[in-house]
Formats: structure tokens, C-alpha cells, sequence
């Protein structure tokens, strides 16, 4: 009874810290708006200068809310694999689901030229690359299943998501001799991951998407807590195997396609967060993780993106550098935090 | 013990694997009875089919001809949760690596019963408490299960089936990989269990001599035959000469053992 009263305060910080991350985000940037007038464009008021405005409601406020998308569906399709595979080092970067992402990505804004006028047209708008990047995620969550199946052995799961990253790169490399410079050029900013340059509208489709496999996830909670004793203790209890499995699948495909579609290949967010919500609440229970997880997630990539602007007015880091410095060590240090075979 | 109810039977069973060029049996004519508060040891050499067996008896995997009944109904017909009320397991092997609590693993026990959010209820609470009081696993609550010893972890295992509140437990090899102190102690916690808690259990193992002091009943399996019943019927049966196709290998009936000829 203790520990749940410690989790409710944990709960409640950490959506402080959300929301004040959230409002430290817009607030922050090239132009600089004071705090007040955020606050107001935000809530629906008007700020002082319309061009404010214009700034935190078409620009800062579709990344700000894009981070928290990216964070939440990130962090919560890892921490399903981890359950799923049985594998604390399993996430959607590192098992090759972006990979895969990126390679439906690639066949559409490199190859769509090569289709019929009125496929190429479907294809390159924002449906058709959510389309083709949930499918490229999914044939790759399919592989590496299929694999898992046969190798009992939780490394040989992920020197197969290595794999595909190396596959889909090679594929990519051919792709781009067909390609013309143009699409070329926004095929390699894609790839570097971004989450500014939105338009609502792919906002929109994006957390809808995203929505969609939370709310799948979240099905999954009892069933995930089953499989922490293995597939088997999970059948004896009652639990439906092969349509969890099957939820989780749709559930990861859905989130890690479609925010890798409109974001780009966002790395070790979806490994990381659901560690840091293991050590913050130290509980195996998925009621609390999944909640921990999405709070916690939102509140890195927020943090990733806020230090993006940090060298100075006029230059953004990519995400992904961000995210990688504070991502690879963590890797590394559960690697040699491994006792007994057990991770944190 | 006539009068006692009749939790699992198994009538004309064969068991194997359905391969693409047709079944391939392991064993074949298995007959099987399981009654409330019995202690029923699975005893047989490796590879005889023991563990294929038990998968089949918990449904995991479908006999290649014969019935298995559950209180009277075929166990094919009962819905995955349905069947989760009646039966519940401990198996062999490590378990995957997670941050789980001893209460919360016996807690996983209460599956079966709780919501979709799998909020425990004071009824769930009782139960987990009451079945860790019964294994005397109650001191470890707090502890994560990858600090416990082999005898403490089988014993947190058989609290969880216990907080499953099933009448029938199957356990899968429980002595494996502990100590005479301990596999004798385990297996008085299961005579307990059946004797009060009126369970009936089957377990198999690999420690014939101390399932004959301890066991109501045993099965043996055997190239061609199987054999049920109390360990005297066994022995004036010579049930247990079929088990080991050696000659240097021999079961002593009055030391209740088996003797190795040099």
C-alpha cells in the first residue's frame, strides 16, 4: 500500500515535469517570446505580436507536440518488445522496425517516379508513406519473429535487427542510383529525423495513428504481466497467446511506422525510456509501466528537442545526435549491469 | 480413498507429435485416473515421454487419439480461462529476466480471477497471502525472484499455483536441482498440500526412491506399457524392473530402491 502511494506521487511529478517541459519547449527558440504570451497563444488567448502567434501555433506548437507523439509511441512499442521477446535490449531501433520503416519510406519517395502517375500520386502523400512505412515495420517485425522462434538466444534476435539495418541501407544505396537529386535530397533529410517541419495535418495523422496503437497496447496489459513468467506459465493462466501476440505486433507496427513515416528513424528512445521507468518505479507490473512509460517518453524527446536549439539561434542538431548520445551509453551500461543473466 | 472425486482421467490416450508424414507416437493404451487429495508421482527414464505427457494432459498440446477429461468434460472444451480456474502449472527452467517481486509472481497466480487491468482485489490479497503462508514463502515477499535459491524459487513457483486456487496442479520435474534436505522437504509440502488443502497433484520426477515414500500413487512409464497405482501394487507388480532396459540396474523391493550390479 506504501509503494502504490509512492507510485501516485510519482505519477503526479512526473506529469509536472510533462507539462513544464512542454511549455519550456515552445517558449524556447530563434525568436524569443516571454513566457506570458506562450502561456496565452497556447490556451486560446492572443499573444502581443501576431507574428508570436503565428510562430507557436504553426511551428512551435505541431514539434512540441510531435516530440511528446514520437516519445510516447517510441517508448511504449519498446517496452512491448521487451515483454514480447523476453528481451530487456529489444526496442524498435534496434530490432530493425525503423529500418524496415525507412526502407517503405525509401521504395516511395525514391521509386514512386517508377509507378503509374496515378499510384505515384496516393503513394507520396502522407496516407501512402504512413501506408509504407507501417507495412516496411511490420515485414520486419514479422522476420524477426520468425527468427526468435528458432533461436531461442536473445542475442541472435538482435544481430538480426542489426542485419536488417545493414539490408535496408544496401537497398537504399541501390535505390538512390535510380533516384533524382530532388528526391534524393528529401530522402536524406527524412532520414536524419526531424521533428519540426510539420503540418498539422501530419500531425494529426501521425497521433491518430499513434493513438490507435496505444489504445491496442493498453488491451494488453494483463497479458503482458502473464508473460513475464514465459509462454508457457502465460497459457496455464489463461491467456489467449497467439492473439496477444498478435495485438502486440499490430500495436508496434502502427507506432514505430507511423512516427518513423513523418519523423524519421528516431533511435534508442523506444530502448531507453522503458529502463528508466523500471529503475524510476521498480515494478514489473505493465498497469504502472505502460503509464510510466508514456510520461517518461514524452518528457526525453522533449528534452532531446529542447537541446537540439541549444548551440545557438541559428543552427538545430539533429534529433537523433541527441538522442543517440544519451541513448548508446545506456546500452553499454546495461550490458555491464548483466548479473546472472538478469537485467536492471 | 475409493470414495474421493476424480479430477483428470485419461482413457485409451496416445501421445506424440503430428509430423507432416503422419503422427509419430511416443506412447500409446495410457489410462490414467487422478483423484482429490491425492499425491501422484510420474516416474519413467529420460525420453519416455514424460514431459510430452504433461504438455498434453494441461492441453498444450493435442493427443493423437483418446479423451482427456477435466470433472467429467473433455479438456479440449474448456475456454483457455475457464480452463485457468481448474488447472495450474510449475515448470522447469529459468524464468526471462524481468523485475518481479516474489509477491508479485505469486500475485500472477490471481490472473485467472482479476480485471482487465489486473487490479488485485482484498479477495486476491487473501488468497496470495494465504498461499505463501502455506509454502512458508511469506519472508521473501519483498525479494525479486533472482535472489531466491533454487528450493526457495520452486517453493514461490508452487505458491503461485496455489494462489491460482486450482483443484488440479501438474508440476513438471519440481526436485530437479536440489538437495535431498530440500527435495525431501518440497515433496512434503505437496503431501500436505494434498492431504489438506485437498489438491490433487501429479509431478514428475527423476527421484523414484523418495516418490515411493512419499506418494499416494505413482504412474510409471515404460517402453509399451504404463502402469498406475500405490507404490506396494507397483512392487508386487514388478513395475519397476520395466523402467531402466539394463540388467545391472536393479530394483531392490526390500530396500525400495534400486541397486546397481558391478
Amino acid at each position: 500500500m506504501q509503494r502504490s502511494n509512492k507510485n501516485s506521487i510519482l505519477f503526479i511529478l512526473l506529469s509536472l515535469v510533462l507539462v513544464s517541459f512542454f511549455i519550456m519547449n515552445i517558449s524556447l527558440g530563434a525568436v524569443k517570446i516571454p513566457l506570458e504570451d506562450v502561456v496565452k497563444s497556447i490556451t486560446g488567448g492572443t499573444a502581443a505580436k501576431e507574428t508570436w502567434q503565428y510562430i507557436i501555433i504553426n511551428y512551435r506548437l505541431p514539434k512540441a507536440i510531435t516530440a511528446v507523439v514520437v516519445g510516447m509511441g517510441l517508448s511504449v512499442s519498446g517496452l512491448l518488445m521487451q515483454t514480447l521477446f523476453r528481451n530487456p535490449l529489444a526496442g524498435p531501433y534496434v530490432l530493425g522496425l525503423s529500418s524496415g520503416a525507412s526502407l517503405g519510406v525509401a521504395f516511395v519517395l525514391l521509386g514512386a517516379g517508377m509507378l503509374p502517375a496515378a499510384l505515384s500520386i496516393f503513394f507520396l502523400s502522407p496516407y501512402g508513406i504512413v501506408l509504407a512505412s507501417t507495412l516496411g515495420s511490420l515485414l520486419v517485425l514479422l522476420a524477426v519473429l520468425l527468427v526468435a522462434r528458432r533461436l531461442r538466444d536473445t542475442m541472435a534476435i538482435l544481430i538480426v535487427g542489426l542485419m536488417f539495418g545493414s539490408f535496408t541501407g544496401a537497398i537504399v544505396g541501390i535505390l538512390t542510383f535510380f533516384s533524382t537529386a530532388e528526391q534524393l535530397q528529401k530522402f536524406t533529410f527524412w532520414s536524419l529525423g526531424s521533428l519540426g517541419n510539420l503540418p498539422w495535418g501530419h500531425v494529426g495523422i501521425m497521433a491518430t495513428v499513434c493513438a490507435a496503437g496505444l489504445m491496442l497496447a493498453a488491451c494488453c496489459i494483463k497479458p503482458l504481466n502473464a508473460l513475464l513468467l514465459g509462454e508457457r506459465y502465460a497459457i496455464s493462466m489463461g491467456i489467449n497467446f497467439r492473439r496477444t501476440r498478435f495485438i502486440i505486433i499490430a500495436a508496434t507496427s502502427l507506432m514505430a511506422g507511423g512516427i518513423t513515416a513523418f519523423a524519421g528513424p528516431i533511435a534508442f528512445v523506444g530502448l531507453a525510456v522503458p529502463h528508466m521507468a523500471k529503475l524510476l518505479f521498480r515494478t514489473s507490473s505493465h498497469f504502472v509501466l505502460y503509464r510510466a512509460t508514456l510520461l517518461i517518453g514524452g518528457i526525453i524527446v522533449l528534452l532531446c528537442d529542447t537541446l537540439t536549439q541549444l548551440p545557438g539561434n541559428n543552427f538545430i542538431l539533429p534529433v537523433n545526435a541527441i538522442t543517440s548520445i544519451i541513448g548508446a551509453p545506456v546500452v553499454v551500461w546495461l550490458l555491464l549491469r548483466r548479473r546472472k543473466g538478469i537485467y536492471s | 480413498m475409493g470414495e474421493a472425486k476424480t479430477i483428470l482421467s485419461a482413457e485409451g490416450l496416445s501421445i506424440g507429435f503430428r509430423a507432416k508424414k503422419g503422427a509419430s507416437g511416443i506412447a500409446h493404451h495410457i489410462n490414467l485416473d487422478l483423484k482429490a487429495g491425492t499425491l501422484t508421482a510420474l516416474i519413467g527414464a529420460n525420453g519416455i515421454g514424460k514431459s510430452t505427457l504433461l504438455r498434453t494432459l494441461t492441453g498444450l498440446q493435442k493427443p493423437l487419439a483418446g479423451n482427456i477429461l477435466l470433472n467429467g468434460r473433455d479438456i479440449s472444451g474448456y475456454a483457455p480461462h475457464a480452463l485457468a480456474q481448474q488447472l495450474s502449472l510449475v515448470l522447469t527452467g529459468g524464468l526471462p529476466p524481468s523485475n518481479l517481486s516474489i509477491y508479485e509472481l505469486v500475485a500472477l497466480g490471481r490472473q485467472p480471477y482479476t480485471n482487465w487491468l489486473d487490479a488485485l482485489s482484498p479477495e486476491d490479497h487473501k488468497e496470495v497471502n494465504k498461499a505463501m503462508e502455506l509454502t512458508q514463502t511469506a519472508h521473501l515477499a519483498g525479494k525479486k525472484y533472482y535472489e531466491l535459491s533454487d528450493g526457495q524459487l520452486q517453493k514461490v513457483l508452487i505458491a503461485r499455483a496455489l494462489a491460482q486456487n486450482t483443484p488440479l496442479i501438474l508440476l513438471d520435474e519440481p526436485t530437479t536441482h536440489l538437495d535431498l534436505l530440500h527435495k525431501a522437504g518440497l515433496l512434503k509440502l505437496l503431501k500436505k498440500l494434498s492431504a489438506e488443502a485437498g489438491k490433487c497433484i501429479l509431478y514428475s520426477t527423476h527421484d523414484i526412491d523418495l516418490a515411493l515414500q512419499l506418494s499416494d500413487e505413482l504412474i510409471v512409464m515404460a517402453e509399451g506399457s504404463i502402469m498406475q497405482g500405490t507404490p506396494q501394487h507397483l512392487i508386487s507388480r514388478n513395475a519397476f524392473n520395466t523402467i531402466f532396459r539394463d540388467e545391472s540396474i536393479v530394483f531392490d523391493a526390500s530396500k525400495g530402491g534400486f541397486t546397481i550390479n558391478l
